[in-house]
């Protein structure tokens, strides 16, 4: 072999493709269970509100319109954020990190190939669940795909916030907590994220309305309902994408550094 | 906790150097420093030409390293794993893959290349270790008590490819607690004890420090101090130290001495329940200097 370890480091960029191609291969094998993991639930509660319920005309016709975005950005964030979470709680428990930690990189590149590869799998999970969901719940009428840029800028950014939440998660949570991550974060998040009723139906609670505010979920929610539905109430789009992108800049802040302070004793 | 206290240390290109010390000794927080895993609170290290904390990356740009347990990436097989840890490196896939098949072939476990980690035994693991540190050719090789928990066969198979990277003049710097593998193959050795340095030279250098004659251990019932005045004044025992329970002799005529000591020990009120006997040695260094043995 030859030295080669006089030469310079590799550019940033290169480190970052290779970690980056590692977790793609990782996650192209493990696609069904990942997918599985992920759209199960959001597609339980399409068939169960979507359609059994209308059905039952326990809820009205025009429910699925509100019901749609919803659990599309359920299924966004709560993927891109365990899709980080969960392995990197496992990676630092067993110092399975170590072989990327050793890479000839700054520690925040490999926490940043992180986020954007929850982003991708919020992504394709989104992807996933969009054309069945609206297959279970039947034409919507509201429905329109014509308005590509928000409904990208709304993924993307939606989807970039919680990974980053789950970047933080991960760093922060030992294996023992996991169970509590479902509980107590997740669980309030779904209720109270405007992912079964639009923000406007709380109109008649006042107090709850503003609560639920501090749910990133909530944004993601009704961004989508702004771009997917956009003639039914929703908030503004604007407040919407300003909400995420500050959500995004400061999980990934604390993320890095708390990446940082995790992976170096 | 303070894990190390002024150690101050030099390695030399192209040296094997070994850290010796107890457990605890401070060798593990040494080579995490060493290699810009653990972040000094205090002091500063140049390791390849380039400040472990100011350069960390070009640190480990430098380096390869092989850790105390075996941490492989447990979702890639073993040639994946060295492959993707020269990608990492900026090596590119084709290279990677040729080297890893390479490496895996030398270290006698190309029948597992393609095998998931979990299904490799310990020191087929720790073996894979030492491929992924080496893939992408390193200046220096740090190794964190490499043969722990291998079988015999396998410790010597790592012996022998370190003393040949050595012989191709790899720099590389290794813990250990065990004697005979710092012995053996240790140009220099770096005694280490509570995080400071104890002694640092050539291992027969250290052991022409070490006090002369054999070293008789006795293992007592109660405080071995209660003997140490009487195994003084015993002729042929020149000095003697009590640590807790035990009482180390050196005697400069070898073991005749255990039935004089057994019975001072009696006369003292104490029962001797062992006794160990070494030949002058870095272990017994080691005790003369701090009164514990190595393991």
């Amino acid at each position: 072999m030859e030295n080669r370890t006089n030469a310079a480091p590799p550019s940033a960029l290169k480190v970052f493709s290779a970690l980056l191609l590692r977790d793609l291969m990782v996650s192209r094998r493990e696609l069904p269970y990942f997918l599985l993991r992920t759209t199960l639930q959001p597609l339980l509660f399409t068939l169960v509100f979507g359609f059994v319920l209308p059905k039952m005309a326990y809820v009205g016709r025009g429910y699925s319109s509100a019901l749609l975005p919803g659990i599309l950005a359920m299924s966004l964030s709560l993927s891109s954020m365990q899709s980080v979470t969960l392995p990197m709680v496992i990676d630092f428990a067993t110092n399975a990190l170590e072989d990327r930690l050793l890479a000839p990189v700054s520690i925040r590149i490999l926490a940043l190939e992180k986020i954007v590869m929850g982003v991708l799998q919020g992504l394709v999970a989104a992807v996933f669940v969009l054309p069945i969901a609206r297959l279970v719940m039947g034409p919507i009428d509201a429905l329109s795909l014509s308005h590509g840029i928000e409904i990208t800028a709304v993924a993307v950014l939606g989807s970039a916030a919680f990974s980053a939440l789950g970047l933080l998660l991960g760093t922060a949570i030992s294996p023992q907590q996991i169970g509590l991550v479902f509980s107590a974060i997740i669980a309030p998040m779904m209720f109270f994220g405007c992912v079964y009723y639009p923000w406007k139906g709380l109109d008649s609670l006042p107090v709850l309305k503003y609560l639920v505010l501090v749910n990133p979920m909530v944004y993601v929610a009704e961004g989508l309902r702004g771009a997917l539905t956009p003639v039914l109430p929703h908030m503004s789009l604007m407040a919407v994408l300003v909400a995420l992108v500050a959500l995004t800049a400061s999980f990934s802040a604390l993320g890095l550094r708390s990446f940082e302070r995790r992976s170096i004793a | 906790m303070v894990a190390l206290e002024g150690l101050d240390l030099e390695i030399a290109e192209g040296e094997l150097f070994g850290l010796l010390g107890p457990n605890g000794a401070g060798k593990t927080t040494t080579i995490g420093i060493l290699t810009t895993r653990v972040r000094p609170t205090s002091g500063s290290a140049i390791v390849a030409g380039a400040d472990v904390t100011r350069d960390s990356v070009l640190v480990r740009h430098r380096i390869g390293v092989v850790p105390q347990r075996p941490n492989p990436d447990r979702n890639l097989n073993a040639r994946e794993n060295l492959a993707f840890h020269a990608a990492y490196f900026g090596i590119p896939l084709r290279t990677a893959n040729a080297r890893a098949k390479e490496l895996l072939e030398k270290l006698g476990i190309a029948d597992k290349s393609e095998s998931k980690v979990d299904q490799m035994s310990g020191g087929q693991q720790q073996r894979l270790m030492l491929a992924r540190a080496l893939i992408h050719d390193p200046k220096i090789l740090f190794l964190d008590e490499p043969t722990v928990g291998l079988d015999p066969h396998a410790r010597l198979a790592v012996w022998e490819l370190l003393r040949e990277l050595h012989r191709n003049g790899k720099t590389i710097l290794m813990s250990t607690h065990n004697m005979e593998e710092a012995d053996r193959l240790g140009d220099r050795l770096a005694i280490i004890d509570h995080g400071k340095l104890l002694a640092v030279d050539a291992p027969q250098k250290l052991k022409a420090r070490a006090p002369g004659g054999t070293l008789i251990q006795l293992s007592l019932d109660g405080e071995a101090s209660a003997v140490l005045a009487l195994a003084k004044s015993l002729a042929g025992i020149f000095r003697a130290e009590a640590q807790n329970a035990t009482l180390n002799a050196y005697s400069d005529r070898g073991g005749e001495l255990i039935p004089a000591l057994i019975r001072a020990a009696e006369q003292s009120g104490r029962t001797v329940q062992n006794i160990h006997l070494s030949p002058p040695s870095l272990e017994t260094l080691f005790i003369s200097m701090t009164g514990r043995k190595l393991d």
